[in-house]
């Protein structure tokens, strides 16, 4: 009996020391949840959400500094999704942070640009390219459609455009509404 | 794995007289007779061609030409761009009139950058080039190059390029190659038309093929119901005296031409989700590839041109045409008729498959094997779509194995995860399930916009890590700019507070060795001038007049 209580005694112990000093050898540097709530972000870094990035809005989410709905790129998806992950219910998307518009992107009217150099500052992935005095422009590739560069730009030289839409990125549209309509029957 | 000699054939694919079936499938009438009454016939030359830079999956070509560049038939005018891609050949001789978006056959409508070649009508083929006529003698890697640049894509289905295709076979052990002569969507018959006229050819690419390949065994699949066709490759394999190339006929079940389906039929394998043919070691070719095959590297020649099936009550005379790559769909229409009165709909494709175009000024592309122009009563639009009953039908039919109705829920829903986990993307869209729906559901467009819709978003995804990165590579170059800024502004603060502290040290020495050196100097000569000393009296007087004059201020006014 002793022997018994002693033996385990001794590996739980053992056992606790283990995981005891693999949790500290081995401890995740960064808050999961918070790498998993920027993982459903959509990364545009427009502010829109009043922090100053997505990984900062991630962080206040992880806190529960900020509500989940206040990301109007993302929209109703990262909403959901958001909700999904944290247990949440879904919320409408908060106005006071803007309405959720299909991703544009800004193009530059090279002939208007004085090459200041404010926009590029301002261009959270550096999706602007230009020097000083030479004529900048944008890489539509990268462009999040954050909007950040028109503020800065003194000429009023870079406008939004919607992104093209080519074979490569065409959804086939949903059956017509009486298919719907099935759907929800 | 060993090569079969004389007529021992391996196990497993020797044989055939023991079909297999596949999962559900559908038996459809096939009006195949409207248009295998004529002969092939060449369409001819239009004025204008617009061959579009991208016919098939994977990447865009890069245009060789310029506007103004006159080009031969059969020259390259766009390189291909990356691995999955293919270039693209001038169809007849001319000169290129503009390089620009033009529609072109797809669901969506849009337009595709394309090289327009305004024909000269002389059809002046460029030299051709049959360096690899005598292919037994070439390696399989040449050859693979010779048919990526001929320009060969799958002419039965999506139009992949056949060079990837094979070259990814090669590093599988390929026991049995199958060319698919089962040509099963209704309507559609140019695959038949092909083999009753030019057998021999889709067996001299067959055995091209087989050459890269070197499978054990060979097949072609010829659909019950064609026996012209059947009776043709037949003859042909007979007299050619191989050995290992089997036609094998199998039952006309829709869709037993999709490949999947008809490995599993010939040897009741099933090639594994996600995966390919070659991973159970078969690969499967189109018939009309294997004849373009034997083109390219027999006669020297690209793929510039194929057989477009013409048909449906909506034109005056169906038949098969051999039509030039970017000849527009009126042309063809024109050269079997012009339309019937009660024509409806046009759409490029079988009945099943295929998918409506908005109008006939879009060119013909490498994968436009049927141009289905329907009447009313041939192809009623569908009755509005009723609620899902779970009556199951779906799921019988479906030759996939999938649970259509599932699919439907998740993808009506927008859980595509779900949609994913239930296996979407095995669905082949051969539009059995929405054919038998008692409740008229468009199914399968419901799936190719959940199909769509997972690319877009993962497209998306992939744009959110990239922009996370160039912002985290932004961040980070910031915060190094300003530390390396402060450190800079530091060690300058410091280099001349450093400086400065020595120099102001040095000038107080100086200062006060100076001092010193006064001090000392007027210790020594601490005597009264000499100068006045011994002086007469009238110099002394003289001397006190001065200091006199000195101290009294000029007169006012004086001056």
């Amino acid at each position: 009996m002793l022997a018994a209580l002693l033996t385990l005694g001794a590996l739980a112990a053992l056992i606790g020391l283990l995981l005891g000093y693999a949790a500290i050898r081995f401890r995740v540097e960064s808050d999961p949840v918070v790498d998993r709530i920027d993982a459903l972000l959509p990364q545009t870094q427009c502010g829109q959400c009043t922090y100053a990035g997505c990984r900062p809005y991630a962080e206040a989410i992880a806190a529960g500094e900020a509500d989940i709905n206040q990301c109007p790129p993302g929209g109703e998806t990262t909403i959901k999704a958001l909700a999904d992950l944290l247990g949440r219910d879904p919320k409408p998307l908060n106005p006071e942070h803007g309405e959720h518009k299909e991703k544009t992107v800004v193009t530059i009217d090279e002939n208007v640009c004085i090459g200041c150099t404010l926009c590029i500052q301002a261009c959270p992935v550096d999706a602007i390219v230009g020097a000083a005095k030479q004529m900048h422009t944008v890489i539509a590739s990268e462009c999040t459609g954050c909007n950040l560069c028109i503020p800065p730009c003194p000429v009023e030289c870079i406008h939004i455009v919607p992104v093209r839409r080519d074979i490569g990125n065409w959804i086939w549209p949903t059956p017509a509404t009486s298919g719907q309509q099935a759907a929800s029957g | 794995m060993t090569t079969p000699t004389g007529d021992s054939k391996p196990a497993g694919v020797s044989g055939f007289s023991r079909l297999h079936r596949f999962h559900g499938g559908l038996v459809l009438e096939s009006y195949s007779g409207m248009s295998t009454t004529q002969p092939v016939a060449a369409a001819g030359i239009p004025d204008e061609l617009v061959i579009p830079l991208q016919q098939h999956v994977g990447e865009i070509a890069t245009p060789l030409v310029q506007p103004g560049d006159t080009v031969l038939k059969g020259q390259m005018i766009a390189a291909p761009q990356g691995s999955v891609s293919c270039p693209v050949h001038a169809s007849s001789s001319g000169t290129v009139t503009a390089i620009e978006p033009r529609p072109f056959p797809h669901p969506s409508g849009m337009t595709l950058q394309s090289i327009v070649i305004a024909t000269d009508g002389r059809d002046t083929w460029q030299p051709a080039d049959t360096s690899l006529a005598d292919y037994r003698q070439a390696a399989p890697a040449e050859l693979l190059e010779h048919l990526r640049n001929a320009g060969i894509v799958g002419l039965g289905g999506a139009g992949f390029p056949t060079a990837v295709k094979l070259a990814n076979a090669a590093s599988h052990a390929i026991d049995l190659l199958l060319i698919n002569g089962v040509e099963c969507e209704p309507y559609i018959t140019c695959d038949n038309m092909l083999m009753q006229e030019r057998a021999g050819d889709i067996l001299e690419g067959t055995r091209i093929l087989q050459h890269i390949l070197r499978p054990q065994q060979v097949v072609i699949a010829i659909e019950d119901g064609m026996p012209q066709a059947e009776a043709a490759m037949r003859e042909a394999v007979d007299a050619s005296q191989v050995d290992n190339i089997e036609v094998v006929r199998v039952p006309e079940i829709y869709p037993s031409g999709g490949e999947r389906q008809l490995i599993k039929v010939l040897t009741g394998r099933e090639v594994p989700s996600k995966g390919f043919p070659a991973d159970v070691g078969i690969v499967c070719q189109n018939v009309g590839t294997a004849a373009a095959v034997q083109q390219a590297v027999l006669e020297g020649r690209p793929l510039v041109s194929r057989i477009v099936t013409v048909t449906g009550r909506g034109v005056r005379q169906p038949r098969n045409l051999e039509a030039l790559v970017g000849t527009p769909f009126s042309h063809l229409v024109a050269a079997c008729g012009g339309y019937t009165h009660d024509v409806e709909r046009l759409l490029m494709g079988g009945p099943m498959m295929g998918f409506a175009l908005q109008n006939d000024a879009v060119p013909v592309i490498k994968t436009t094997n049927c141009i289905l122009a329907v009447s009313h009563d041939e192809m009623p639009p569908p009755p509005p779509a009723l609620p899902c009953i779970r009556c199951s039908r779906c799921t019988e039919v479906c030759p996939a194995d999938l649970l259509p109705q599932q699919l439907f829920w998740y993808a009506s829903s927008g859980n595509l995860d779900a949609a994913q986990d239930y296996n979407l993307f095995d669905c082949i869209e051969c539009g059995c399930c929405a054919r038998v729906c008692p409740s008229h559901i468009p199914l399968v467009q419901y799936y190719r916009h959940a199909k769509t819709e997972i690319w877009a978003q993962e497209k998306q995804k992939k744009a959110a890590d990239i922009a996370r990165r160039r912002h985290e590579a932004r961040q980070e170059r910031l915060e190094r700019i300003k530390r390396e800024r402060a450190e800079r502004l530091a060690r300058k603060k410091q280099a001349v507070a450093g400086k400065n502290g020595q120099r102001d040290t040095d000038k107080q020495a100086a200062i006060k060795a100076a001092l010193e050196r006064v001090k000392q100097k007027k210790a020594q000569t601490d005597v009264a001038p000499r100068n006045v000393d011994n002086l007469t009296p009238e110099q002394q007087q003289k001397i006190e007049e001065v200091e006199r004059r000195r101290r009294k201020p000029p007169p006012a006014g004086d001056s």
